[in-house]
């Protein structure tokens, strides 16, 4: 019989990714491909989601953005601290095609930089479209460099590569021709951006879709879509016509209560 | 063909099988979700006065015997709850109102609100084992107290009446008795068990977010069956079985029990939200085997000398 319970772990490593930004590494052999998340607890506190950001053969690790009390303690976990984990929940993205385009804003490049590692390996020619707000708040640009993934950057002030919007790197790229895939996850703003364009395009994508999560694994209802009303934590990774499809995709979300909460523009 | 057409009073099903409160059916969208799969009615995840971010999570887990959830009635509160939940017709099924207070005065103003808004019932919950200042953690579920908070619904509305029973009280009978007295249509048995706790040996710490939960599933079953057995035996009004009824075989216990409906809740995360139309198709297939050509004539039958 299956059980959805905690497994608990020391962190192994921390990695200071940039401004309130971690990664927490752990040492366990995780079943999970890229696109899952892992709900993670902190004993007495809460469990909170976050994507398969490291995943090599014997460790896994999360990255945490620091924007509430959770992650904010999570940022400051050390080494041995124990941590729970659940999961891998929801579905991993579809890898195909010859060229590949990765889309990520803030902490979506987390559940990407695993699939950019795979597409490596399968020799698919990947570019990953990485954007922040600033410098400062970029991240995995070394792991990049060193992992030798094609990156473009993108920040809102200019402060590193292009001062553009990672949607503006991506329509530039689908002119140019010869993409065969899109993923992305980000501000929902931004991923609409990316199916739209793909659409526009014809270019196939999928897109890592978040809501308000509890369970992670289809019971609670605090992540399910209007209109369509099934529970998003499911799949999280959706074609970029599915989550067109769905209603309140970049409308709103809703909070810990099931209350709407439009997206801001 | 056996005919699996259900009846609660007034309200016709048309398959016994209705969602329970608080899995899924947060949103009106979520419900039209759950009875596309093949519900014959669904219930509201529980209304509250005032909105509710609920516990910290984890909420809900998942052990051996079954689950056990502090979800601690999230939900948006009555006065989102009425823009979320309107036209109900579109979802494809009856929808049932699920209300719950910690106080009579409460309790009567839901009842109230939800009258107009297109329910085809009300389900007064008194019976939640998790959340201060609810169910039996508010003294709830005496025969005083039911008969109280009953009496209260029903002088506000006019819709069939539920009323959800606890476990976890002496003589369930007398309990569902107090609630027919006062003027309840049916009796929803029955809510979670317990509450239980499971404590992560590593940290030394319980890991549910509110500590404890209510227990539902396998465990509970055989608890579910016997308490519809008894209370069946107490009062004329129909019941829904409620209690980890997985398949066709567990609803026809139910029936075989004194159930004339049969919630099902936890079963979508084993079976995943079509558990609905499978319970229904294994179902008939018990009947058909057992030689029941309809839920009427198969109720109670447990009770047969
Ligand atoms: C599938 C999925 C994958 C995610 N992956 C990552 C990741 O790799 N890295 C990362 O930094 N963040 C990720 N997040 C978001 C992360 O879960 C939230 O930032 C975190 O829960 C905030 O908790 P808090 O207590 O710090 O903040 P709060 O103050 O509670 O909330 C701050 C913000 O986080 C959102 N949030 C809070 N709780 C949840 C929850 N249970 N589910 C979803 N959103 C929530 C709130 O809506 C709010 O916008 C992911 C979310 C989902 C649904
Ligand atoms: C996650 C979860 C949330 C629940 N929330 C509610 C609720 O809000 N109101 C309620 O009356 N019952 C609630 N219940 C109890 C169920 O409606 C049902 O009575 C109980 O779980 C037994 O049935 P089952 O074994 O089929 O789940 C909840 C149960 C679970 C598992
Ligand atoms: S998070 Fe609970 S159903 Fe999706």
């Amino acid at each position: 019989m299956k059980s959805e319970l905690p497994i608990t772990l020391p962190v192994e490593k921390v990695i200071d990714e940039a401004e309130g930004v971690k990664s927490l590494i752990f040492r366990h052999k995780l079943d999970a491909k890229p696109g899952q998340f892992l709900m993670v607890w902190i004993p007495r506190v809460d469990l909170k989601p976050f994507g398969v950001s490291y995943l090599e053969e014997g460790s896994f690790g999360i990255t945490v953005c620091k924007v509430g009390p959770t992650s904010e303690k999570l940022c400051r976990a050390k080494k041995g601290d124990l941590l729970g984990i659940m999961g891998p929940y929801g579905k991993p993205f579809t890898l195909e095609g010859r060229r590949i385009i990765l889309v990520a804003g803030g902490y979506g490049a987390a559940p990407l930089f695993p699939l950019a590692e795979e597409a490596k390996k399968k020799g698919i020619t990947t570019t990953f479209i990485i954007g922040a707000k600033s410098e400062s708040y970029l991240i995995y640009r070394e792991r990049a460099k060193k992992a030798g993934i094609n990156t473009i950057i993108t920040t809102d002030d200019g402060s590193c590569g292009r001062k553009c919007f990672t949607t503006d790197a991506l329509e530039d790229a689908l002119k140019a021709g010869g993409i065969d895939k899109v993923y992305s996850c980000g501000p929902e703003i931004m991923l609409k951006k990316v199916a739209e364009l793909c659409r526009r395009h014809q270019v196939k994508c999928e897109v890592s879709m978040h809501r308000y999560m509890k369970c992670g694994f289809g019971v609670c209802g605090s992540c399910s879509v209007d209109d369509q009303g099934f529970p998003l934590c499911k799949k999280v990774v959706l074609t970029g016509e599915e989550a067109l499809r769905i209603k309140e995709f970049g409308q709103h979300s809703r909070d810990a209560s099931g209350t709407k909460q439009p997206f801001a523009r | 063909m056996v005919d699996i057409t259900a009846k609660l009073g007034r309200l016709k099903l048309d398959n016994p099988t209705v969602l329970a409160s608080g899995i899924l059916g947060v949103t009106k969208a979520s419900l039209k979700y759950v009875a596309s799969n093949g519900a014959g009615a669904v219930t509201m995840k529980s209304v509250t006065v005032e909105p509710r971010a609920g516990h910290h999570a984890p909420i809900i887990l998942t052990y051996e015997g079954g689950m056990l959830n502090s979800v601690g009635y999230s939900n948006q509160g009555i006065k989102e709850a009425k823009k979320e939940f309107i036209s109900l017709k579109d979802v494809g099924a009856p929808v049932i109102a699920s209300i719950t207070a910690g106080s009579k005065k409460d309790f009567a103003f839901l009842a109230e609100q939800v009258n107009e808004m297109g329910f085809a019932a009300v389900e007064a919950v008194i019976s939640c084992p998790h959340t201060p200042g609810f169910g039996t953690m508010a003294g709830q579920g005496t025969p005083d107290s039911t008969r109280e908070i009953t009496a209260a619904v029903r002088d506000k509305t006019k819709l069939p009446l539920f009323v959800k029973l606890s476990p976890s009280v002496q003589g369930i009978g007398e309990v569902a008795k107090a609630a027919e007295d006062a003027g309840a249509d049916a009796i929803t048995a029955i809510n979670t068990g317990g509450p239980g706790m499971i404590i992560d040996v590593k940290t030394g710490k319980p890991i549910l977010g509110g500590t404890v939960g209510g227990l539902s599933g396998d465990a509970l079953r055989p608890i579910a069956v016997r308490c519809v057995y008894d209370i069946y035996k107490s009062v004329r009004i129909p019941i829904i079985g409620t209690g980890g009824v997985m398949t066709g075989e567990h609803a026809a216990q139910m029936i075989l029990a004194g159930a004339s409906a049969v919630g099902i809740g936890t079963a979508v995360y084993y079976r995943g939200a079509d558990v609905f139309r499978k319970v229904c198709d294994e179902l008939q297939g018990v009947m058909k085997e057992a030689g029941y050509k309809n839920i009427y004539g198969m109720r109670g039958m447990a009770h047969e000398e």
